[in-house]
């Protein structure tokens, strides 16, 4: 019952995320001014920029259920024997943030691509940023191909957890040391630097895409709980089919 | 038995087994040869130009080299069931990948000094800053691409479609320690008048520092299922 409740509850996010967007996408597009410099090109931050949030949320989520699940299993669940539904609950987010975390890692890059090309002249440049996004996205990548690979969910689930500490890890570090090299990327603005007109729509759009990435996550958590209570379910019965041949 | 003589017990092993299958340690080798080869097919017969990403080719080549290697050495612990027997001697997780890291540090290490003279030999490459750093930057090197590497090949090898994992998942996540070893490797040969070298040897040595740390805690995980 609580899982339907919690269904329903990010999905009427997503919804009002998907109407919010829509509202400060008609802001961005038509009624804030176009930037001094860069014109109407500049209004791609509206979604790039929450984009770029989004990303960061979903990839910290999945660190959060990456410990959870090692913690559970590694000191927990052997002293006090932690619920097996919390247990799955960390991988089932886990799952679930990852997915939608490369969904708008990938979106983020080809935005920048977009926005790159008359801005800079070259679709990619081996910015510090950029390169960390792509390297990033390409080690979430892997964890997502090396959960496919893995059939046992136990064994699934422990792997692509230390998979996801490792990679999250790395993360800084891959920024440091491609900011070694050099930097082309624009310089981050602070918010009073920023002209209300723009400020309005980028935060209406911001929310817009944190509510539609919890949405996303919230459905793709519960359809890993029900494709995992299959799989169990089916080996359950399977055990069973041979038990009594 | 305390861990550290553990880990040394698991590390005469590793060494015997590698001794034993030195036959394999050749053919990476001639591997990585063949690669610093065609490398140069890539950019053609211009000479400036291969001289100057000589550091470069050697790292990738190297890159190319370790999957290679860790993967044949976790393929030969899975085999056999020998990783479930080690797991079942009262032996410490931590231990256990602390030999195997040691073991193939030794053995890229190795197969990294082993193909210095072929790039010095087939580009031309300098090395006016002397070929003890350049050791050092290749073993150092050597151990940041092993530290996630032994972690992993333990993963991969007991996953379908393992060999296509293992750069799947390595390749994006050295790239700080790559960066590094190039850049200094770069500045070891070309010279170092400004004093660069020692900071891209930090960046390998806090790359080695934290992924040897971590990677050691995380690997008694991947032996429970």
């Amino acid at each position: 019952m609580s899982s339907t409740l919690s269904s329903r509850v990010t999905a009427g996010l997503g919804v009002l995320g998907v109407l919010l967007l829509c509202v400060g996408s008609y802001d961005g597009l038509f009624l804030a001014p176009a930037d001094r410099f860069m014109g109407d090109i500049q209004r791609i931050m509206y979604v790039h920029v929450p984009c770029a949030w989004a990303t960061m949320v979903c990839f910290s989520v999945s660190l959060v259920g990456a410990i959870g699940w090692v913690v559970d299993l590694g000191v927990k669940a052997k002293r006090a024997g932690v619920g097996a539904e919390r247990r799955w609950g960390w991988d089932d987010s886990l799952e679930s943030s990852i997915e939608v975390g490369v969904m708008f890692g990938a979106l983020l890059c080809v935005q920048g691509m977009i926005w790159a090309k008359p801005t800079w002249g070259v679709y990619w440049t081996w910015d510090p940023r950029l390169t960390t996004v792509a390297v990033m996205e390409l080690m979430f990548v892997a964890v997502l191909a090396l959960r496919s690979f893995v059939d046992e969910p136990v064994r699934r689930a422990t792997w692509s957890s230390v998979a996801t500490l490792v990679a999250y890890i790395n993360v800084p570090l891959v920024y440091f040391s491609v900011r070694w090299w050099s930097s082309l990327h624009q310089v981050q603005s602070s918010t009073e630097s920023v002209d209300p007109a723009i400020r309005i729509p980028l935060g209406i759009n911001s929310l817009a895409i944190l509510f539609i990435s919890i949405g996303l996550m919230g459905l793709r958590t519960r359809l890993a709980a029900l494709n995992r209570e299959a799989l169990l379910a089916g080996d359950d019965a399977g055990a069973a089919a041979g038990g009594a041949s | 038995m305390e861990p550290l003589a553990q880990c040394l017990a698991l590390a005469r092993k590793q060494l015997l087994l590698q001794w034993r299958t030195r036959a394999r340690f050749g053919s990476v080798l001639v591997f990585g040869v063949t690669a610093l080869l065609i490398f140069s097919f890539a950019v053609g017969p211009d000479s400036t130009a291969l001289k100057a990403h000589a550091a470069g080719y050697l790292w990738l080549a190297l890159l190319l080299m370790s999957t290679l290697s860790l993967q044949e050495a976790a393929r030969l612990d899975v085999q056999n069931g020998a990783l479930e027997a080690l797991v079942l001697l009262p032996v410490d997780g931590r231990a256990l990948y602390y030999a195997k890291a040691l073991v193939n540090t030794l053995t890229l290490g190795g197969l990294g000094t082993l193909l210095i003279p072929v790039v010095v030999a087939l580009y031309d490459a300098p090395m006016k800053e002397g070929p003890l750093l350049l050791l050092a930057v290749v073993w150092l090197g050597s151990a940041a691409l092993v530290a996630p590497g032994t972690l992993y090949a333990v993963l991969t090898s007991r996953a379908r479609a393992g060999d296509v994992l293992l750069p799947l998942l390595l390749f994006p996540l050295v790239v700080p320690a790559l960066l590094g070893a190039v850049k200094a490797t770069e500045v070891v040969m070309a010279g170092d008048p400004m004093g660069r070298a020692s900071s891209w040897i930090g960046l390998i040595i806090a790359f080695d520092a934290i992924y040897w740390s971590l990677c050691g805690l995380l690997y008694p995980l991947l032996l429970e299922d």
